[in-house]
């Protein structure tokens, strides 16, 4: 394919071209799963409340997405008249680029992946951890009291899980060895992650209710206090990319928790009629799992007081992924299954490492 | 190459003029906006010369943990601007000082290394035999462990200073205690067994 587009248009036109086709390929279908999301969302949560749901437009309502969309497209975008122009409107855009540009690294199948990068997991961890700047800006662009409110809760909320997630991120790597993408589902052909590092699965997954504000954390937007948080006074379109960013930052921790306790693209068991099924339907199958728990746990669970929210991610979550880390390393080196380097040093490089003093 | 030879002098240009601003500007709130931009200009300069643990790094530490610090607290500030721009003359001589000390280290910093007397490195790896994540660990855990170290426990006990200069205990304040909580007799509950389908 990429040479096919370099020989018609040339080097630098053809990869351009094929990148941004790439792109296409990944966003459009990511766009079309935030919005059926949205209505999963609501679907699931009518019926575990008896109710249900949207099913008047289209089929089941499967059109409901598409009406919400066109709706939201042509209201009038209200800027109130105190606000910082400039900032309230960048600050959605930095939330929706934000929740797009992170799936460039993520790998939908065996080397199905836009970029392969050498770090790819801590691109995502460094995405995932800007995503605070979109709701703090738009808390304080809007020059409001519940909007700044939201705003400031969500700046410690959001600051307060990234650190334990970044220690469960280094339990894994331990186990992998590197941080490719790629990499991490491969060591994951015998056991899936989240058997042997269980604790660290459930850590994962609760701070990434907290980091993508959805209940029983969404304190930030947190409607009994705060109106609608740090987008009360977002209408129409500024609007709408909040609603995107936000649905397709689950989609993307949703994905991650596949990739890195899931096993990714890899078929459960490795016999025929599981592996029958393409890498990237069981990529897609484990993702919406995932985003499943994300709206079950919503219709269930009340929401967290805000001094128990930030309780919970420094002094029970910190310490216990602090420990596993710990103990992941011990018992790796106990064992003598810590992963081995496939491309050692040259052994001229690794002596000139050797503490000069002698 | 000439690709990357433009996007150096992008990433650089966008980099050197948000410097500027960053001193530059009224708001101090746009301030820390052009901090980051700088931040974010410089991790792709890294990325350029095939740095990339670094470029990310900077961005998860400095973009992510403390610009937003950066940002929390000057958005909370409620400052005066004419009184923030009075005291400019008489803060000019240590701000004068300070630059020109810094300067001055750069170039012999520079200057020290283009003339081969600047401690020996350890040489890097090349590109295709070690990522510069490997290269890196390698470097840090065994030629400069102790420094390492050290590194690690003067920021732990700048931390704890930060927390005891601002712990306060205050008498009367209601608190929490989970450990009754979780320990209080199923008395006061009433389990209901919910048929599926139908409701309470």
């Amino acid at each position: 394919m990429a040479e096919f587009f370099t020989s018609t248009f040339g080097d630098y036109l053809g990869t351009a071209i094929f990148t941004v086709l790439m792109i296409l390929c990944i966003i459009v279908p990511l766009l079309l799963a935030v919005a059926y999301l949205t209505l999963a969302e609501r679907k699931v949560m009518a019926a575990m409340q008896i109710r249900r749901g949207p099913n008047v437009v289209g089929p089941f309502g499967l059109l409901q997405p598409i009406a919400d969309g066109v709706k939201l497209l042509f209201k009038e975008t209200i800027i109130p008249s105190g606000a910082n122009r400039v900032a309230f409107v960048v600050a959605p855009m930095i939330t929706f680029i934000l929740s797009l540009i992170a799936w460039a690294v993520i790998p939908f199948d065996d080397g199905v992946v836009l970029a392969d990068l050498n770090v790819g997991i801590l691109y995502l961890f460094a995405i995932s951890s800007l995503g605070v700047y979109g709701i703090v800006l738009a808390g304080w662009a809007s020059n409001s009291k519940y909007p700044f409110l939201g705003a400031l809760r969500s700046a410690a909320q959001m600051v307060s899980y990234e650190v334990s997630i970044g220690f469960v991120l280094v339990t894994v790597l331990l186990c992998v060895g590197s941080l490719n993408l790629n990499d991490i589902v491969k060591a994951q052909a015998d056991w899936w992650f989240c058997i042997p590092l269980l604790p660290m699965f459930v850590v994962f997954y609760i701070s990434a209710l907290a980091e993508t504000n959805r209940p029983p954390f969404d304190l930030p937007e947190a409607e009994s206090e705060l109106v609608a948080g740090y987008f009360s006074e977002y209408s129409a379109f500024t609007f709408a990319l909040f609603f995107l960013g936000e649905y397709a930052n689950i989609w993307l921790m949703s994905a991650m928790t596949a990739l890195l306790f899931l096993g990714g693209w890899q078929a459960p068991f490795d016999v025929a009629p599981f592996t029958w099924i393409p890498g990237w339907i069981w990529f897609a199958l484990k993702a919406s799992f995932v985003a499943f728990t994300f709206i079950w746990v919503r219709a269930t669970f009340p929401r967290y007081r805000y001094d128990q929210l930030m309780r919970l991610g420094w002094k029970v979550f910190l310490p216990l992924s602090l420990a596993m880390v710990v103990i992941t390393a011990g018992v790796l080196i106990a064992t003598d299954s810590l992963p081995k380097k496939n491309n050692a040093l040259p052994a001229s490089a690794v002596e000139s490492t050797e503490p000069a003093s002698d | 190459m000439i690709v990357q030879t433009i996007a150096f002098y992008v990433f650089a240009a966008v980099a050197v003029m948000s410097a500027l601003l960053v001193v530059g500007n009224r708001n101090p709130v746009y301030s820390v906006l052009f901090l980051i931009l700088t931040f974010f200009n410089v991790a792709a300069l890294f990325v350029l010369i095939g740095a990339e643990f670094l470029a990310m790094m900077l961005v998860v530490v400095y973009v992510g943990a403390v610009a937003v610090l950066f940002l929390f607290v000057v958005m909370m500030l409620d400052i005066n601007f004419v009184e923030l721009r009075q005291g400019f003359v008489r803060y000019l001589p240590i701000g004068a000082v300070i630059g020109i000390i810094l300067a001055a280290e750069l170039i012999f910093v520079v200057a020290g290394s283009s003339l081969g007397t600047a401690p020996a490195a350890a040489p890097t790896p090349a590109l295709a035999e070690a990522t510069n994540t490997e290269a890196l660990g390698n470097i840090m855990y065994t030629q400069y462990f102790y420094l390492f170290q050290v590194a690690g426990l003067v920021l732990l006990v700048a931390m704890m200073g930060a927390i005891v200069l601002t712990h306060r205990d205050r008498s009367g304040v209601k608190r929490q205690r989970i450990g009754d909580q979780v320990a209080r007799s199923r008395n006061s509950v009433e389990l209901k067994k919910v048929p599926t389908g139908k409701g309470v």
